[in-house]
């Protein structure tokens, strides 16, 4: 036996530093499809870069129209940035009562998370229509399609999460926290805080860059 | 001899052998940075409290600390190995973006300085 073969499977080199690396056996499974997941996750920012890209190119164009500034309403913005921070904490919450088997206590930062996330979906959706109402809607401007695309799509990533929510729960309450649905539920909750991210960049481009 | 060497043999990819290795501190102090960094961004951009040319990249470095806080307290991103591929995943995500978003501003802002002018 080489002396690099005895290294490698020696008893004494804790698992944990081999890890990624090839040593030490192999991942094990919440990381290997944690991994898988991320790599989803990053596909999607790629997505929203594009959308991002299209936005900064077209803010200014507002043929004759009303202007971010004219239209943007800062103090829902602040509430919405606010209840998707607070319900990517009582996700991560959640998550955390999960690993450790507490169902009930995940049940209720799950709640939590529905109820924060579609608060912000319903002051979304208020603005949208808001602003369709005063004739700026999507197709008023450049400016405006540009808005209207990147905003919704993350509104639609919002509430595909809401509908995955229920079906996640819906599985913990029927099949109880066994390791796939656990699973499950940290890909649910990597995917909430992408979104969580994304949002820092449309309230940063959108609603606070100066004009 | 050969028995010492079993644990490192028998761990397959469907072992699932730790209890959860973040705490709710990790959250709360994330939640505490994150909301910070959320609150000097509007303030910032509302007021003069920076020299109002300077708002943009001001701006800019508080949403890329705040993505850092997100990244480092809510998915736990770390230095540590079970990370090392995520990591580098993310390296080629933001390398992406970057040339997505910074090539699409110059091309454009170049073209835009470049149009004839139009007839008023």
């Amino acid at each position: 036996m080489t002396s690099a073969a005895i290294d490698r499977i020696s008893p004494e080199l804790p698992s944990e530093l081999a890890r990624g690396r090839g040593g030490g056996g192999p991942a094990p499974k919440r990381i290997v499809v944690a991994y898988g997941f991320w790599i989803f996750i990053l596909g999607d920012i790629v997505m929203f870069s594009a959308l991002f890209a299209a936005y900064a190119v077209l803010s200014g164009s507002t043929a004759g129209g009303p202007t971010g500034a004219e239209l943007f309403n800062l103090r829902s913005a602040f509430i919405e940035t606010m209840c998707l921070l607070l319900s990517s904490y009582t996700c991560g919450l959640g998550i955390l009562s999960a690993e450790r088997r507490k169902a009930a206590r995940f049940l209720i930062f799950a709640a939590l998370t529905f109820v924060l996330g579609a608060a912000f979906l319903f002051i979304e959706v208020t603005e949208f229509a808001r602003l369709v109402e005063k004739g700026a809607g999507p197709s008023r401007s450049g400016f405006l399609s540009a808005f209207f695309t990147l905003v919704g799509t993350h509104g639609i990533h919002v509430a595909s999460g809401l509908i995955a929510l229920v079906y996640l729960v819906a599985q913990v309450i029927t099949r109880g926290l066994r390791p796939a649905v656990l699973r499950r539920l940290l890909c649910w909750s990597l995917f909430w805080h992408a979104l969580d991210i994304v949002w820092v960049g449309v309230f940063t481009l959108v609603y606070l860059w100066p004009s | 001899m050969t028995d010492s060497f079993e644990p490192v043999f028998d761990r397959t990819p469907g072992v699932e052998e730790h209890g959860p290795t973040v705490s709710y501190l990790s959250y709360s102090v994330g939640l505490g940075l994150a909301i910070l960094a959320t609150i000097t961004s509007f303030v910032v951009s509302q007021t003069d409290l920076l020299w109002p040319p300077g708002i943009p990249v001001g701006l800019i470095v508080l949403a890329f600390a705040q993505i850092g806080v997100h990244l480092v307290f809510f998915l736990h991103l770390g230095s540590g190995p079970d990370s090392t591929n995520n990591i580098l995943a993310l390296a080629f995500g933001v390398l992406i973006v970057f040339l997505v978003i910074s090539g699409s501003v110059w091309i454009i802002s170049n073209l835009n300085s470049n149009m004839m002018p139009m007839p008023q």
